[in-house]
Parts: structure tokens; sequence; C-alpha cells
């Protein structure tokens, strides 16, 4: 939107900040006028973590699997590749083929990546 | 000019500069004063727009379900069920919050911050006409992407700070299979960056002005299509990809502490988080708010753009909502470990090729 154009701030940054606390608002407001109206009881049982209506078992920080951090990491290498991709992806049309071939060296190290990690088994849920 | 002129030829550029004259000059404000005015009454019509939007999209989907159902679906509060949303808005805001024992009291007040914020930014992003769009960055799209991840790691804050065994896994499951599906989302979205040249939202759209991209793309832009429709339902955690909140074996998933308004807000953001993906697809396949042009057919094209544009879009966006809704009641529900698999052994290696596809059908100007 054709709006702010005072400051010098750019009127997208200060567009950006204002969706953030719009967003920030909506949650604080609704929570105050929860605050306000909703019922308050306290109960012993009630303020205990949910486990089907028996008493906790143990801690409630349970262990979990390794594999979820497996696929964090993978995740991670591949999508900073990603985003190294979108420059080139706006400017492709004029770099032609020179550009494809420069990128391919990229692409190929990404794919190099994707198949190592599918030979050493990273990417089976076991 | 005229405003009602403006409204009617859906003109947001003369709107906006008539409010901005109309409170710098006919009221005489200071210019800080003007842009706090203008920022509020923004934030103001964002926050009614996704409320609305949310609000319609939860009776849409329980329609829908219905109709799949052989049910009636809401039909008791209001005529057609029309304001049920709404009467489950205010049932919400008057239930208890629930103060927990052992919970991490900061994060647990945060997560849903985090999920409201980001699908706000994201939504403001989506350009709903010509001009009507709140944020236009020329990176906009990447903007989109960027921001719609943050909403990851409130997920993930609220599994964690609930101190719950249920929560814990679910937020696990939703955060692998949302990083998951990103990477073909970015895919994706990079191919079709790559077709249009720029990554500005307003600029993808007018590039579609002749034909739209699911057209004018080949094979290729069909190919991120289907994989960008998949990839969104799973990072909407819904329908067959809707295991972190599986019922029969993790009661509500990242969400079961919450109780109340608390809950609402994660409710709201899914929905409002339907409307991004399938807004963001209509964006970028289906032409945005461009009417349907077909090159050649100059008459058909005249008739065509006296539909305005905000229609065009929503329309389509309705419709990518529907078939997203629509996956739900096809498909039963994946396993994780065949949920990670179709994402890192089809989606991710097909999203990588079509790329490559796409690059070689604009290097060597094959497209349409």
């Amino acid at each position: 939107m054709l709006l702010l154009n005072i400051f010098g701030i750019t009127n997208n940054a200060l567009l950006a900040v204002t969706a953030v606390l719009t967003g920030a608002a909506l949650v604080f407001a609704a929570m105050w006028i929860a605050g306000l109206i909703s019922p308050r009881s306290y109960n012993t049982a009630k303020c205990e973590p949910y486990e089907c209506g028996i008493p906790t078992r143990g801690t409630s920080m349970a262990q979990f699997r390794v594999g979820y951090y497996l696929f964090a990491i993978l995740f991670l290498m591949f999508d900073v590749e990603t985003v190294f991709l979108y420059p080139w992806a706006v400017k492709m049309a004029d770099f032609g083929a020179a550009g494809l071939i420069s990128i391919a060296f990229f692409f190929g190290v990404l794919v190099l990546g994707l198949v190592y990690a599918w030979r050493k088994g990273a990417l089976e849920w076991k | 000019m005229n405003l009602l002129a403006a409204i009617s030829a859906n003109d947001a550029s003369t709107i906006s500069m008539w409010v901005h004259n109309f409170l710098l000059d006919t009221c005489g404000l200071a210019p800080w004063l003007v842009v706090t005015i203008e920022c509020l009454l923004i934030g103001v019509g964002l926050l009614l727009l996704y409320t609305i939007l949310a609000l319609f999209y939860i009776l849409y989907e329980r329609k829908i379900c219905a109709w799949f159902q052989c049910r009636l679906g809401p039909n008791r509060v209001g005529p057609w069920g029309l304001i049920q949303s709404v009467a489950d808005a205010i049932k919400m805001l008057t239930k208890e919050l629930i103060h927990l024992k052992n919970i991490d009291r900061f994060l647990f007040a945060l997560a849903p911050y985090l999920v409201i914020i980001a699908s706000v930014l994201a939504f403001a992003v989506l350009p709903w006409g010509n001009g009507w769009q709140v944020i236009d960055f020329n990176v906009g799209i990447f903007f989109l992407v960027a921001v719609s991840s943050i909403g990851v790691l409130g997920i993930l804050l609220a599994g964690w700070s609930s101190n719950n065994k249920f929560t814990l896994i679910g937020a696990l499951r939703s955060g692998s299979q949302m990083v998951s599906y990103e990477l073909s989302i970015g895919l994706s979205v990079v191919t079709m960056v790559a077709l249009a040249g720029t990554m500005s939202v307003s600029e993808i759209v007018l590039a579609q002005d002749r034909l739209w991209f699911i057209f004018s793309g080949h094979i290729s832009a069909i190919i991120a299509f289907v994989i960008y429709l998949i990839a969104g339902t799973a990072e909407t955690n819904r329908g067959p990809f809707d295991l972190p909140e599986a019922e029969s074996e993790l009661t509500a998933g990242y969400h079961t502490e919450y109780s109340g308004i608390h809950f609402g807000f994660f409710y709201l953001a899914e929905y409002l988080n339907l409307f991004i993906v399938s807004g963001v697809a209509s964006l970028l396949f289906f032409g945005g708010w461009m009417p349907l042009h077909i090159p050649g057919w100059e008459s058909f094209n005249t008739i065509m753009d006296y539909i305005p544009g905000t229609i065009w879009f929503l329309g389509k966006a309705f419709v990518l909502s529907f078939v997203i809704i629509w996956f739900k009641w096809t498909f039963p529900r994946l396993r994780i470990d065949q949920m990670l698999k179709l994402e890192w052994k089809y989606l991710l290696p097909f999203s990588l090729f079509n790329l490559v596809l796409m690059a070689l059908i604009i290097v060597f100007d094959w497209k349409l």
C-alpha cells in the first residue's frame, strides 16, 4: 500500500512491524478479555498434566527418538541451500546457459548431499 | 479524486492517497500522528479481515466435512449455521483458562503469540487485488516463506512447555513434519520464482497477465503445483498428514494442555494457514487476482476483466481450500515413517528434478 513515506522509514518495514503488532494485539486483547470474563476455580487434580485421567507416570519430559534430530539437521542443510537458489532463480533468464552451467555445480553438491544421506540410511525411520 | 469512484474502481493507491491527504491536509495533523493513525487503521483492517476469514473458514470446513459424510453440518445458529463459528468463539472466550502445575509459564504464554504473528505476517503479504496488499516487499514471496516458518517454533514451544508427554511427542512430530515439507514448498516456490523472474508478490501476479503460470509453465508448473499442494497440506497439519494430532494416540497433540481461548489461537491460526497456503497457491499458479486470460480471445478477456480481482483471488483460494479439505476425507492418515518417506524420498527428489526442468524450459525459452 502506498501509504506512509515520512521519516525515510521504508513503507514495508513499518507495515511489517504493524502486522507483528496486530498479531500480538490480537492475542493480548483476547487473553485479557478471557481473563476478565472466564470463570476461575482451583483444583489440585485439574492442574496435573493430562494423561488420560490416571496419575502421571515418571517425568513428563520423556525421552524421544533421535530420528527427529536427524531430520532437523538434514532440513537445515537443504533449507539453507534452497535459500541460495532464490537469487539465482530471479536472474536465471538473464544469465542464460552460462548461469545454468555454473549453478549445476552447486546443484550437484546439493543432490550429492541427498544421495549421501540416502545411502547412509539417514532417511529411514528406524 | 472522488473516494467513491476510487472504491468502485477498486483502486487501492487512490484510496490510500485520499486517506493520507485527508489526514494530513484537511485535518492538519502532524506527520508522525498521520503515520500512527494510518498504521492503526491498517492494523484494525488486518485484524478484522483475519478474524472474519478464520471464522468463515471454520464454518466452510465444517459444512464441507458434513457434506462429505452426508450430514447437514452446523445449521442451528443463524440461517444455514452462518454465525455458528461466532458463537463458538464467544463460548471459547468464556471458558476457564486452566493454570497448570510445572509448566514453563513464559514459553507456554509465548507460543500462541508466535503462531498468530507468523500467520498474520504471511496473511499481510497476500495480494487481494490490484494494489490491495499490505506488505509489498521486493522479496515478498521469500518473506512469506520465511515468516510462515516461524509458526513451527510456536508449535514446538507449545509442546515443550506444557510438561506433558502427549504434547511433547505431538510437537516433535509436528515440527519434523513441518520442517520437512517446508523444503518442498521452498523448492516449488523457487521453481515459480524462476518462471516469474521476480520475488515481488505484486510483480508475480502482473507477470501472469497474459496467461496463468500453471498454463505457461508447461508440465513443470503442473508438477510444482501438485508438489506444492501436497506439501501445503502437510504444512498446515491437515488431511492425511494430521498425525501430530492423531486423537487415538496423542489426544490433541501439541495443544492438549491449552484451554479456552488459549487453545482457540492455535485453532484460528490453523484455519488461517489453510487460507494462506491456498492463497499462495492461487498467487503462484493461478494468477492471484488476475482474471482468466486466454491469448487471442480478446472479447473473452474483456468480459473476464469485469469480474473484480478480489473475487477472483478469493474464489481461487476457496476452491483450492476445498481441494485440501477434500484430501482429508479421501486419504487415510499416514504413519510417521510413511510421511517422512513421502517427503524425503519422493517429493524432494521430484522437486529438485522439477527445478532443473524449469531451468531448461526458461533458458531454452520453451515456455508458452
